[in-house]
């Protein structure tokens, strides 16, 4: 547990000693903002939902910001030697780093709560979807987040991570769409739903928490940090 | 302490270490020679845990490194090739961090990050990020990550490898310093280091072991015959003739003329002869020569290594 901690101190602290995560976090937060407001006084509703409905778009191209460097950059530096050579089991590793990026996203979101309380100041929000929506996109994020990790443990290159990673989010986002779902075989339909972000993402950013949706994300992290771990272990193969 | 049995390791369809074994005692420092490419780095890889070997075994202080990975871990200090590290860290938050991971006690840790800050003379560099250091206490830092824990075994991959000439001086006397207290494997492509430093070496080339032992023993094994120049100051002809015809002589060449009677002469004697100094003093006392050199060439680290890694013995 010490061992997971010290990781993830040290890999949180690096976030904030280069002013590449400054530069994530204000565009992100620029982007969100500017693309919720551009609307918001048009549209005279008082709820989050668009700005929440954009965030899988917005996560799309900021999680693998967020993720490419964290292996990769340990394998070109050749650190990658020394941490495995510690006394530190492969899982703790991949657990440190995960959890993280995982606060740094906690830190990011934390950073968008000027969004409800512009709009608690402006209208009388209902508070239900806009905490389902933030759980969602929360959930959302840390399973993109060990999805980013694992690609960022297959390569050297943070661009070729960003792009891998962009590219793999960017099927789990579709999949579940109407459009994809139209154009394939009726025997994948429901897989190919289950499988997509979309409608567990919905489900909970309309505030029903369902335990369906739960072991959806527990299982789609568990599955990539599982990957993590056995790529970090295929130095031995 | 650390036991080497048979190790062979494939990358794919090379082979970079064919069947080695060695071991290394308590309180020793083994060098690993051979040249670049020769294996040295894999087999410190298999020791360190980094990755396993493809047959045989490598045991670290009684435990098996393919079994017992963590405690062998525990054990050993490893300083890699080229020595990784992060950049964008301050040397003493990194120290902390080493420490944390090693699980050295709260209360212990100030007390010995103190104390190897002393030992790898890194005061003055403490709250500077390791990115901007320059290579010499690059390496420093790295000794100092490796030796925190206080473990009984470094493993050091070309330690000196980058370093100006102070610099490797600096470092060779850190490292004979540590030599009183810990077991220590050393790679290297330097020669004068191993004379430097190290008790015992072995050598290592294309993957095969070439040879092993003290480096006295390594001059033994690796000598022929042996050789004394010697400056006369006679008749040439004269020399040439008393000497050549001694049964122990093997060959007898001028290598330079310095006057018309002064010379310098190579002479070649056979392996086993004892006292070659003293029968051509006697020589040259009895036809009254004038003597102004004599002197015995025994091989030096260089000859040996490029006479085992050449020959392919």
């Amino acid at each position: 547990m010490s061992v997971i901690f010290a990781i993830l101190k040290r890999e949180f602290k690096s976030y904030f000693v280069s002013p590449v995560p400054y530069v994530l976090i204000t565009i992100f937060l620029i982007v969100s903002n500017w693309l919720f407001f551009n609307t918001y006084f048009m549209a005279k509703e008082a709820s989050m939902r668009v700005y929440i409905g954009q965030m899988p778009w917005i996560f799309l191209f900021f999680i693998p910001a967020v993720t490419m460097r964290v292996w990769s950059e340990e394998k070109k530096l050749g650190t990658m030697e020394l941490l495995v050579t510690l006394p530190v089991k492969d899982f703790e590793l991949v657990i440190g780093k995960f959890l993280a990026c995982f606060f740094f996203l906690a830190v990011c979101l934390a950073l968008t709560l000027t969004v409800p309380f512009t709009i608690a100041y402006t209208g009388a929000p209902d508070w239900g979807p806009i905490i389902g929506g933030y759980l969602g996109v929360l959930f959302m994020g840390t399973a993109l987040i060990a999805l980013g990790l694992f690609i960022s443990s297959l390569t050297e290159n943070q661009i070729v991570a960003f792009i891998l990673s962009l590219l793999v989010a960017f099927v789990f986002l579709i999949i579940g769409e109407n459009l994809v779902l139209y154009a394939i075989p009726d025997f994948f339909v429901p897989i190919f739903e289950y499988l997509g972000f979309g409608s567990h993402f919905m489900s909970i950013t309309r505030g029903v928490i369902d335990s369906r949706d739960l072991v959806y994300y527990a299982s789609f992290i568990l599955f990539f940090l599982f990957l993590n771990v056995k790529s970090v272990e295929s130095r031995k193969w | 302490m650390i036991e080497v049995k048979n190790l062979t390791k494939h990358y794919g369809h090379t082979v970079a270490v064919k069947d080695v074994s060695f071991t290394v005692n308590q309180g020793e420092v083994l060098g690993f020679l051979g040249p670049n490419g020769a294996g040295k780095t894999t087999t410190m890889k298999i020791i360190t845990c980094f990755m396993p070997a493809t047959f045989g075994t490598v045991s670290v202080a009684g435990f098996d490194v393919a079994e017992n990975s963590l405690e062998v871990r525990k054990r050993i200090g490893y300083l890699p090739e080229n020595t990784p590290l992060y950049t964008d860290i301050m040397v003493e938050d990194y120290l902390k961090f080493i420490s944390e991971i090693r699980k050295i006690p709260k209360f212990q840790v100030a007390d010995r990050i103190k104390s190897i800050i002393d030992t790898c003379g890194l005061r003055s560099v403490l709250k500077k990020d390791i990115g901007e250091l320059s290579k010499g206490f690059k390496q420093r830092v790295g000794l100092a990550q490796a030796m925190i824990h206080d473990p009984d075994i470094l493993v050091l991959d070309e330690p000196t490898s980058g370093l100006d000439p102070k610099q490797i001086i600096e470092i060779r006397q850190l490292i004979k310093n540590l030599a009183k207290k810990k077991t220590i494997i050393l790679s290297t492509h330097i020669l004068p280091e191993v004379s430097a430093t190290c008790d015992r070496v072995i050598i290592i080339n294309d993957g095969v072991l070439a040879a092993s032992g003290t480096t006295e023993e390594l001059q033994e094994k690796a000598e022929g015959d042996s050789i004394v120049y010697t400056t006369i100051t006679a008749d040439s002809k004269k020399v040439e003739d008393s000497l050549k015809s001694l049964d122990f002589v093997r060959s007898f060449n001028l290598v330079s003329k310095l006057t018309s009677t002064k010379n310098r002469y190579k002479i070649t004697v056979k392996k086993d002869q004892q006292d070659v100094e003293e029968l051509i003093f006697k020589i040259a006392v009895d036809k009254g020569w004038v003597l102004s050199e004599l002197y015995s060439e025994s091989l030096s680290l260089e000859d040996i290594f490029i006479k085992l890694t050449t020959t392919g013995q």
